[in-house]
């Protein structure tokens, strides 16, 4: 019975053990080669440690890599374009879908029921598609020649998070917010000082899934960021498409690991907050 | 006028929650579904590069009917969807439920199997494009360690790119639905189980005939999260193959975009468009007639 038990848990680990290669294998991979230099790895040395370790692949994809672009100036400013439409674009996106949850889940009105369901509806469309009509918008109304058009698509895109800050505040007690408009608090005073303060959790929860997925975001940036300020997801994928003689293997890896630092980092640091985002992105209530 | 002021400010009062909330709903409206109607209708028309209005009723379906790319592009879908969906829910709630036995390590182990989530399309097919690539990656890393005949060219490889492509997002979302099942798992009753356990049950019987149903809700989320994901995906193309070889491992929204943008082809990409819309809109209505019905029920 006990050494069955053993078998058991030795089965466990190994399929735990298994697992862990296929899930960690890529980020190995990305971090070894990326500090080796490239004949190195054309000697065929792709999986295990650098034999000399060198940053030459880190310093020219931040600041000399060719990327498609006029001159080879590397991914540095793709990614602090990405900083400049991601942290307005969380900010906005988050304090207006908070506002809004807030109002339909404490000062509800005749309506506000079929908001909430143009909101849920709106979450499950999927967006991609409405690059051709924003292609055309954008080029109508002069978007097109700045960051600022893009920040606007990703906070309109980030509407639905009020669904979070709705849900939430559902459960806050409405006797704080009775005894505050008794002090002759209005909404918006009540929201600023009350509501604001106490939705740190959720706030921190919608903050971090924002920031990724706007971060993340692909074809919106592809086709909607003016040609000279790309944003980083771009930038990689010009990056590891660019024509060479021989493919700068260690320079892709480098580039990867830059356009996914910012959000690993968040996912590091908040993990717990992030794996709550994604489940209540679900389990909506 | 101070007789008036205090009558305009409560009038202002009592309708500010509507004017607060109606930017985000106006905007919602014209942009989730101004836009959705916008497609519908340019698939009605005959456009190519540039936009005009001339109705043709349904001849760009028609079109996307007879064309053999867009079948290759659902064909793959149905290939890849089974895959893409089956194995993240089955890889998850296994390694949900292996860890919750009181594994060492357990932290550090989720953050690992959980961390592809943090990356972009983009990033997973960097890393993934180079180790399934024949002659530098995996394949050819085997070939020089003793495995000569070792093949693994799925990338390249006309019949096997979709599962290539498969394969990096079963990387990507596994665990993520992992840590839904773990949330479920966390929210089950101990004492159904141990009660189970007193009445002479095994743990595998437990796990099978208790603690799975129970689940039920969780697999039903992952679901809704997973399918239209699956269904849109277009980053993991671009990265990993461009379609190719050849057309081999087009998916619907690839087909979309390529006839949008490359070809001018804007009819008959919005037709496909439409038809990626609907079949989204038709996994979101269900859920969100019962969340409604649920969310009257509590009030």
């Amino acid at each position: 019975m006990k050494t069955e038990l053993n078998a058991g848990r030795l089965a466990i680990y190994a399929f735990l053990a298994l697992a862990l290669f296929f899930f960690c294998l890529p980020a190995w991979f990305a971090l070894v080669n990326s500090f080796k230099p490239l004949d190195e790895i054309y000697a065929g040395n792709v999986f295990g440690l650098p034999q000399r370790w060198t940053l030459e692949a880190w310093s020219k994809t931040w600041s000399k890599a060719c990327t498609g672009a006029p001159e080879c100036k590397g991914l540095s400013q793709y990614f602090v374009n990405s900083l400049l439409a991601v942290v307005p674009a969380t900010a906005i996106g988050t304090l207006w879908g908070c506002l809004n949850g807030y109002v339909l889940a404490k000062w509800r009105f005749k309506g506000s029921e079929g908001v909430l369901f143009v909101l849920m509806f709106g979450s499950f469309i999927p967006i991609g598609l409405f690059l051709f009509p924003l292609t055309v918008i954008f080029d109508r109304m002069g978007l097109s020649t700045s960051l600022a058009g893009l920040v606007t698509v990703y906070v309109i895109y980030s509407l639905p998070t009020a669904l979070f800050f709705r849900n939430y505040f559902v459960g806050f007690p409405g006797e704080l917010i009775k005894a505050a408009r008794i002090d002759g608090a209005g909404m918006l005073r009540i929201f600023w000082s009350i509501a604001l303060p106490t939705a740190r959790p959720i706030l921190m929860v919608v903050v971090i899934m924002s920031f990724t997925n706007i971060w993340n975001d692909f074809l919106f940036a592809l086709v909607l960021a003016p040609f000279d300020s790309q944003t980083v997801t771009v930038g990689l994928n010009n990056l590891i498409n660019v024509v060479e003689e021989r493919a700068e293997y260690n320079v892709h890896m480098a580039g990867a690991l830059i356009a996914a630092l910012p959000t690993t980092i968040v996912y590091i640091l908040a993990g717990k907050h992030f794996v709550r985002g994604l489940t209540s992105g679900a389990v909506k209530g | 006028m101070s007789i008036q002021n205090p009558t305009l400010a409560a009038r202002l009062d009592r309708w500010l929650p509507q004017l607060v909330v109606s930017p985000a709903f106006a905007i919602s409206v014209l942009f989730f579904y101004g836009l959705s109607v916008w497609i519908g209708a340019l698939s009605l028309t005959s456009s190519t590069a540039n936009i005009n209005w001339n109705w043709v009723g349904f001849s760009q379906y028609v079109r996307l009917f007879g064309d053999e790319t867009w079948w290759v592009a659902v064909r793959n879908l149905l290939k890849f969807l089974p895959l893409t969906i089956g194995l993240p829910l089955i890889l998850g709630a296994l390694l949900a439920i292996l860890l919750d036995q009181k594994i060492r390590a357990e932290g550090a182990l989720r953050t690992l199997f959980l961390y592809p989530l943090a990356l972009s399309w983009i990033v997973a097919g960097t890393l993934w494009r180079w180790m399934l690539a024949p002659d530098v990656g995996i394949q050819a890393f085997l070939r020089k360690h003793g495995f000569e005949n070792a093949s693994f060219d799925w990338i390249v490889n006309a019949d096997f790119a979709i599962y290539a492509i498969a394969l990096v997002a079963v990387w990507h979302s596994t665990g993520f639905v992992m840590a839904m099942f773990i949330a479920g798992l966390r929210g089950i009753d101990d004492s159904i189980i141990k009660a189970a356990r007193i009445d002479g049950a095994s743990m595998p019987r437990v796990y099978w005939s208790i603690i799975l149903p129970a689940l039920r809700p969780t697999v039903f989320s992952a679901l809704l999260i997973l399918l239209p994901a699956m269904i849109k995906t277009y980053d993991l193309v671009v990265v990993l193959t461009q379609g190719g070889p050849g057309n081999a491992s087009i998916l619907p929204a690839y087909f979309m975009f390529d006839r949008f943008f490359t070809r001018d082809q804007m009819g008959l990409g919005s037709a496909a468009g439409t038809i990626i819309l609907m079949t989204c809109v038709a996994i979101a209505v269900p859920y969100i007639v019962l969340e409604l019905k649920r969310q009257r029920h509590e009030n």
